[in-house]
């Protein structure tokens, strides 16, 4: 018997993928397609036409492919056709949807990263409104969210949406697999303009070296020119000991994350509401990525029903000086995005400062006051990142001081 | 008989004769006006009636019977009961077992459960469906399977018609959760307690024969009145007419999608920022996912901003219900009830009244309350880049729902379509809408999660969302938004045979249902 390749998600509940199997044949068949399709009767052609288009490309001349579609848009079902013709048949061709001009956008180090939706790497109906929710960034997760079996069919349907999908403006990301399995995820997603990578259970400084010349040699064979930003996920108790070595091994690092779940095992204990136990681990994640001068994150909440515990959670992960936290549901994002805001208070305070600011800026004063209080450089700083977040959140008109001053 | 196809004044071929009866083309919105008077059942007369008024037959049997049951005549049925309806199938169970033939089944509407009908219309009892065809029933049409041409109306529009005599219904078959022997009923008590009854008044009000079935008798007399016993021939007691569950649902849950809390977030803004929230405001939004978020919206909003809504027209759940018992909103005028709050609220609650469709929705009549509505939320399976909608038909061209309200709430002050711009691939929006059930003139907005297209017409909207930074776009943009990314469809394989007509809600026939290939 042949060899069979399979790829992609049937069955009930399952929506806008399809699950394609491709059989070789010597005998002089041709393509011999079977499609059942909940879309038939709109893009049953279309379909049909696609995979010969493929398998033309890849020179296949007999073979049987059986597709059942749940309404698969066109860059998935690349995908999964792909993903199985490379099971019987050695490759190294890519087949690749177009790629959006609307995606070739890169993002600046400092940008802020309240908030990032995690999305499974294999599940392209979560994917397609992804950035519609407004999240500062998306994850496209090759690691824990994909099944071990899936994992190669994954990294297909990452590169295509990375290219097809339209997210919106948020910093496209993706977690790879642990070093050094993650490695191979490289080739997959830094040619198709990914912003950052997040870098999962990192421990040490020689993974960060190893990954960044696994992503320096795929960007010279692939003339990528944009930056590629990394953001190590903490989830050790080594981890979080070598935090500052790790925050400062590149200058690609723009921020560390913490992950719990892995983290309280590996201390041997268990996530509580208190979180008590990670105490530690959380302020030293903290302390090492402001003296690195990168960007704090905390964990996941992983509670998607109750929005009150997120917020207490969000403002909690606020006050021990996080910059932002990982979403697991869309629903977060908006709670997330508001409790890492400013509030009203701070925002007037801000406001006042800023003006002051602006004011010694236009008199040539080296000194800041308001009245006869001195401000100091790290205030203003802090006031106009306020400042600068709540007209990000329509918390304040762009055009602020001119509607102050009238 | 030959039948004869005009354009009507969108441009679409009608026949002129559906089942032997002369139809109008459609003119246009406001554009017909009827003649001549309304239909008059026979005058009854007390003498044969008993005089203790206990009109209580053994079984339906026998009322069908005593009702004189033939080929050929009109029955109707309401959907106050849902998916849980026990009664429809029993009549035409009961006419089959009689080999009675040809039938028309007139009901307000059909739910999963009446799928039982396909077997009476297979075995020639029922000849057609005039009403509304969901899922098997609807793709049992769409193949040409039905033996005459069904008619798709509007629960408007089921009202005018029997009212102007172009139905007359031989017998009403009315399941009512409590009834007096009288034949006086609700649907506010009993073990099968659906709240109104608010579908079945132009059934007893026109039909010759009207038949209760309830599996709750009380001694007469049997308040409220949702169904005056003056108009009822008989009353038959059973043990079950419905299976409670599926009559109302216990608790009615807002949507957790955030691709659709997305829709309803967007659709609250933007009648925020076009001024439509205000104090005294009035809507309608139906019991969908999006359709109940979107009241939750408005609940906040007006919480917000300490204002109150005069009334909201239900499909009526617990969240109309807290907002009229948190004192957002001063009047719930009720022709369904989803929800066993919404139930417990209609018995309680002074303010929250059970109406009929001749009131709301009825075209025919001096004015109905669509009108006066300053927001309607809808839904739609096409738009297209007329604002044209579709509600009855998906893109392949099978027929999958019934009208319902859509053509009457399409003539509130602003209607809102929230839509996701594609469902698994398919696209919403497109040039031309598979089956024209409304005319876009009356689509004032289409929401989607990619973009707002406000109808040309409005200007005043478009006016007043000017600054908004609301992702307001042409209609044309979103359909290629959604070109783009799904593929461009195929057009549905369809054949010339008029498998149904859809009438809109002057009676006129606005276009027709084709069978599938």
């Amino acid at each position: 018997m042949n060899k069979i390749g399979t790829s992609g998600n049937t069955g009930k509940g399952v929506r806008s993928d399809c699950f394609i199997s491709i059989e070789l044949s010597s005998k002089p068949i041709g393509f011999v397609i079977e499609l059942k399709s909940k879309v038939k009767v709109l893009y049953g052609d279309s379909i049909i036409a696609l995979i010969k288009d493929m398998l033309n490309y890849y020179k296949i001349e007999n073979a049987n492919v059986s597709v059942e579609d749940s309404g698969a848009l066109p860059y998935v079902i690349m995908a999964r056709l792909e993903s199985s013709i490379k099971q019987v048949l050695d490759s190294e061709k890519e087949f690749l949807p177009d790629f959006l001009d609307q995606n070739r956008y890169s993002t600046d180090r400092d940008r802020f990263r309240f908030s990032r939706l995690y999305l499974p790497g294999n599940s392209p109906n979560l994917m397609i409104n992804a950035g519609l929710h407004k999240p500062d960034g998306i994850i496209l997760d090759l690691e824990d969210s994909v099944a071990p079996s899936k994992k190669a069919e994954a990294r297909f349907l990452v590169r295509n949406a990375l290219r097809n999908v339209d997210f919106y403006g948020c910093e496209r990301m993706v977690r790879i697999n642990q070093i050094p399995q993650g490695l191979e995820d490289i080739k997959y997603v830094v040619p198709h303009n990914v912003n950052l990578i997040l870098v999962p259970k990192c421990e040490s400084v020689d993974q960060i070296v190893e990954l960044e010349k696994e992503i320096e040699k795929v960007k010279k064979q692939s003339g990528v020119k944009n930056n590629v930003w990394l953001m190590p996920i903490i989830e050790s108790a080594l981890g979080v000991i070598n935090a500052y070595q790790i925050a400062k091994s590149s200058k690609n690092i723009v921020a560390l994350a913490i992950g719990l779940e892995d983290y309280t095992a590996d201390l041997g204990t268990k996530r509580t509401e208190e979180a008590s136990e990670s105490f530690f681990a959380r302020t030293q994640i903290v302390n090492a990525c402001r003296a690195a001068d990168i960007q704090p994150i905390d964990s996941v909440f992983s509670d998607v029903g109750d929005m009150d515990a997120l917020r207490e959670s969000v403002l909690n992960s606020k006050s021990l000086g996080f910059d932002g936290m990982g979403c697991i549901h869309p629903r977060q994002i908006s709670v997330i995005q508001e409790s890492f805001a400013p509030d009203k208070s701070d925002i007037d305070k801000a406001k006042k400062i800023v003006l002051a600011f602006n004011e010694a800026k236009a008199k040539g004063l080296g000194v800041v006051s308001i009245g006869s209080k001195m401000i100091d450089p790290p205030v203003v700083k802090r006031a106009l990142r306020a400042i600068e977040i709540a007209i990000k959140l329509d918390l304040l008109s762009e055009n602020w001081i001119k509607e102050e001053i009238v | 008989m030959k039948n004869e196809f005009v354009k009507n004044a969108l441009g679409k071929s009608v026949p002129t004769e559906i089942n032997g009866q002369a139809a109008i083309p459609y003119m246009g919105v406001n554009k017909y006006e009827a003649k001549g008077n309304v239909y008059a059942p026979k005058i009854k007369c007390a003498a044969n009636y008993p005089k203790d008024g206990n009109k209580i037959l053994p079984t339906l049997k026998s009322a069908l019977l005593k009702a004189g049951l033939s080929n050929g005549m009109v029955i109707s049925t309401h959907h106050h009961l849902r998916d849980g309806d026990l009664v429809a199938n029993e009549i035409f169970k009961i006419a089959s077992d009689l080999g009675i033939k040809d039938l028309v089944w007139f009901p307000s509407a059909s739910f999963p459960c009446h799928e039982a009908i396909i077997e009476y219309l297979d075995n020639g009892t029922i000849s057609r469906i005039e009403g509304s065809m969901n899922g098997a029933l609807g793709r049992y049409c769409s193949e040409g399977k039905m033996k005459t041409t069904a008619v798709l109306r509007s629960h408007g529009g089921r009202y005018q018609a029997i009212q102007d005599g172009e139905v007359k219904i031989d017998i009403a078959v009315i399941a009512a959760p409590t009834s007096d022997p009288f034949g006086n009923a609700n649907g506010l008590y009993g073990p099968s307690a659906c709240g109104g009854l608010g579908y079945a008044l132009g059934d007893y009000q026109y039909a010759e024969n009207v038949i209760i079935v309830t599996d709750n008798i009380i001694p007469f007399p049997c308040f409220p009145m949702q169904v005056v016993g003056n108009f009822v021939d008989s009353v038959v007691v059973v043990d079950k007419i419905g299976i409670p569950e599926k009559i109302v649902s216990g608790t009615t849950n807002i949507t957790k999608s955030p691709d659709r809390l997305l829709l309803a977030q967007m659709t609250a803004q933007f009648c925020d920022e076009a001024g439509i929230i205000k104090d005294g405001f009035s809507f309608q939004a139906g019991a969908g996912g999006t359709s109940l978020a979107i009241g939750v919206y408005f609940h906040k909003l007006l919480k917000e901003k300490k204002m109150k809504a005069r009334f909201a027209v239900g499909g009526s759940t617990k969240y109309m219900v807290q907002m009229l018992e948190e004192g957002y909103l001063e009047y719930i005028l009720d022709a369904q009830t989803f929800d066993l709050e919404a139930v417990r609220s209609m018995r309680d609650n002074k303010n929250h009244f059970d109406i009929s469709i001749f009131n709301c929705y009825n075209y025919h009549s001096k004015g109905n309350y669509t009108t006066m509505m300053d927001v309607l939320i809808l839904g739609a399976t096409e738009i297209d880049t007329k604002f044209n909608g579709n509600v009855v038909t998906h893109s392949d061209g099978y027929l999958l729902h019934g009208i319902g309200g859509w053509q009457n709430c399409a003539f509130s002050k602003c209607t809102i379509i929230p839509i996701p711009l594609f469902r698994d691939r398919i696209p919403v929006i497109k040039d031309d809408v598979t089956t024209i059930c409304g005319p876009g003139e009356l689509v004032d907005v289409i929401v989607t999660e990619r973009g707002i297209a406000i109808n040309p017409l409005r200007e005043d909207l478009i006016d007043k969302m000017k600054k908004s930074k609301l992702p307001i776009k042409p209609i044309e943009q979103l359909k290629e938004e959604g070109e783009k990314i799904c593929g461009k469809p195929a057009k549905a394989n369809l054949s010339d045979e008029v498998v149904a007509v859809v009438k809109w809600v002057d009676g006129t026939v606005i276009d027709t249902v084709k069978k599938v290939l």
